[in-house]
């Protein structure tokens, strides 16, 4: 029952709060991913699981034990870091071993672990080479390495492929997601970049100025965000954000009318936010959509879809439109259609979501 | 040069011509750059020439000559029988408290130095950036002004007069630059390695031994070479502090030179100024490389 449960967790340096109270229980075996922008607190309560940084107040509790005031190094936890941290005075087996030694494990036992895990992590060619002579997906796997040898309770991974270009960074995401579902080891994965969050989570935690902003997987958060702060993080590019009040039927945006699915009658003359996800827009009218007039300012071909950058009124929108290997026809593009039942309604004032039912 | 006079092209004069311009600057700066070095080298030779003569060649004039015959037997009576103070023991005894006193010293300066630098950059605690503010200030307290209050603790502690008293005035007063020396030096080592470490279940001294010794050999090498050549050096402090028996290489090489009884012996001067300058000029050589690409290190990064 490895599980990592925070209740009220706040991190004050001095007079300055930075993180404001969190409750999170991360089930055992489960991949739990705190995204947020930079500046969030998710890397310091991180920080804070792992015994890096004092916890202020609140309880932290692993497998069912309170951790507050437990060191580190008794913590049963393994951190992966963004720069990797591999010690440069040793080879790639004696970083791995190094926490092995530390504990005192028969040396024999040391050496048939580090093999099985080189093993596993392709590490074995590399075992007397020094972290200098390696390249940077090899140095974070060796990163990894050294936490999976220990066994321990919880992983815990901050910003671990932040420093990898583009095309490694999405091949180690694929094997974190591997390793995870062959280990099962209850992990704490930190970043900013929430592509990795939806593709690697079992559960999201969207954080946002020391406050958790909504927790779910990945396609409730995508489907059905709290508020217009989820909204606007998760997706690319992001939800479209209007301005507009509500209708008997639905919300007036500018000159347009957007219908919903859903009664808001009882709401009428409320002051709303409108959100449209960028792919979730037609070109052509279809049954049941509304028609949304855009100038359109920009087109930017990814390939098979491309980007629309378009106008409404005061609005900067983004819409994704297929380009079946052409994109002169969208070139003259002057509205939209918006799907009934897509569009999501926030209170303009609060951000949160409106429940309008439908 | 070499490759453009062997290129057999119609261009191959005025080449010449280019090579020979751009290498008078070069020959310019040669020759001054060697007749600094024989500047800087004269005394050195006056030393080591004279050193080698007996007495009458040098009383005689001619301190440039080479000797007319060569000699050893001043540096062996430097060494073990001529007269120090009262008796007649020579350098040695004197070269052997000097290192005696050199070698406690330079260790645990360095290792102080290196520990606290560990710990002023890696567990910074409230005040710890005043601590180092302080230490820092201690560097630049000059010698004499801390002579009366240390000859007090001294004599408070029984130190006063022995080897050990010595050893704790240079400790004390070289604690400051070991520190600044590894602060900076380590203030550039990522905290995230002792943050891993600490995870990976080592505690203070573990992560000290295994994780920042091992990656410290240039500011090592600094920081022993610098404490080294002050301490070797020092003479206020072995003449303030020392008794007849305790008294370093520089004292005692004072005394030798400054005797006021009998012919003063030139050749045994040199020759006994020569063993006292040997142990730093050894160090310099063996490990200079190291100390200035340690500095540069220790300045550039901190």
């Amino acid at each position: 029952m490895a599980g990592v449960n925070l209740s009220g967790i706040v991190k004050a340096y001095g007079a300055l709060q930075v993180v404001h109270g969190i409750d999170l229980d991360v089930a055992e075996k489960e991949f739990v991913v705190l995204v947020g922008p930079s500046g969030c607190g998710k890397s310091t309560t991180l920080r804070m699981i792992a015994g890096l940084e004092e916890i202020t107040d609140g309880d932290l509790m692993i497998d069912g034990r309170r951790m507050n005031r437990v060191a580190p190094k008794d913590r049963d936890v393994a951190m992966v870091f963004q720069n990797y941290a591999l010690y440069p005075h040793l080879n790639v087996a004696d970083n791995m071993a190094f926490g092995l030694r530390i504990r005192k494990m028969p040396k024999d036992e040391i050496k048939t672990t580090i093999d099985d895990v080189a093993e596993i992590l392709g590490l074995t060619p590399y075992l007397d080479r020094r972290p200098a002579d390696l390249s940077g997906g090899q140095r974070q796997r060796v990163a990894m390495g050294r936490a999976i040898v220990r066994h321990p309770k919880v992983f815990l991974f901050d910003e671990p492929l932040s420093n990898l270009d583009a095309k490694l960074r999405t091949q180690m995401r694929a094997e974190i997601k591997r390793l995870h579902n062959r280990l099962g080891v209850t992990s704490v994965y930190v970043t900013h970049d929430q592509v990795e969050a939806m593709t690697l989570a079992d559960r999201i935690v969207v954080m946002n100025d020391g406050r958790i902003e909504q927790i779910g997987t990945p396609m409730e958060l995508f489907n059905h965000p709290a508020n217009t702060f989820v909204a606007g993080f998760l997706g690319s590019p992001p939800m479209n954000q209007m301005k507009g009040t509500l209708t008997e039927t639905g919300a007036r945006v500018g000159d347009a009318e957007i219908a919903i699915n859903g009664s808001v009658a009882a709401h009428a003359g409320r002051d709303v936010i409108v959100g449209i996800r960028p792919e979730h827009v037609t070109l052509k009218a279809e049954s049941a959509s509304s028609t949304l007039p855009i100038n359109l300012d920009l087109v930017e071909p990814l390939g098979s879809e491309a980007l629309l950058h378009a106008r409404h009124g005061e609005d900067h929108l983004v819409f994704k439109a297929d380009t079946n290997g052409d994109i002169t026809h969208l070139q003259g593009v002057s509205a939209v259609h918006v799907p009934h039942h897509l569009v999501k309604l926030f209170d303009a004032e609060t951000g949160r979501a409106l429940n309008v039912g439908g | 040069m070499a490759n453009t006079s062997t290129n057999p092209s119609a261009a191959v004069g005025r080449t010449k011509a280019s090579s020979l311009s751009a290498a008078v600057p070069r020959i310019i700066l040669y020759t001054v750059l060697v007749l600094f070095c024989i500047y800087y080298l004269l005394p050195l030779y006056v030393m080591v020439v004279n050193s080698l003569k007996p007495l009458e060649e040098i009383t005689a004039g001619g301190m440039m000559a080479l000797p007319n015959e060569w000699t050893i037997a001043p540096w062996g009576s430097a060494w073990s029988t001529a007269q120090i103070g009262v008796d007649a023991t020579g350098l040695r005894p004197y070269f052997v408290n000097s290192l005696v006193m050199v070698i406690p010293a330079v260790a645990l300066s360095t290792i102080l130095g290196a520990l606290n630098g560990y710990v002023l950059t890696k567990w910074a605690f409230r005040g710890s950036t005043l601590l180092f503010g302080l230490l820092l200030f201690g560097c630049f307290i000059p010698f004499q002004m801390v002579l009366i209050p240390m000859a007090r603790i001294l004599g408070l502690t029984g130190l006063a007069g022995s080897v050990p008293g010595l050893v704790f005035v240079h400790l004390v007063y070289g604690i400051g630059f070991s520190t600044l020396y590894f602060r900076n030096y380590y203030a550039a080592f990522p905290t995230e390695l002792v943050r891993a470490a600490q995870i990976d279940g080592a505690g203070f001294f573990t992560i000290f031994w295994r994780i920042l010794l091992p990656s410290s050999g240039p500011i090592a090498v600094v920081c022993i070479i610098w404490q080294f050549t002050n301490i070797w050096n020092d003479f206020l402090f072995g003449a303030s502090f020392s008794d007849f028996d305790s008294q370093p290489m520089t004292v005692a090489l004072n005394n030798l030179v400054q005797s006021s009884t009998g012919v003063k012996e030139y050749n045994v001067h040199f020759a006994g100024a020569i063993m006292a300058a040997l142990p730093t000029l050894l160090v310099y050589i063996v490990a200079g490389r190291y100390f200035v690409r340690g500095l540069m290190a220790g300045s550039v990064k901190g």
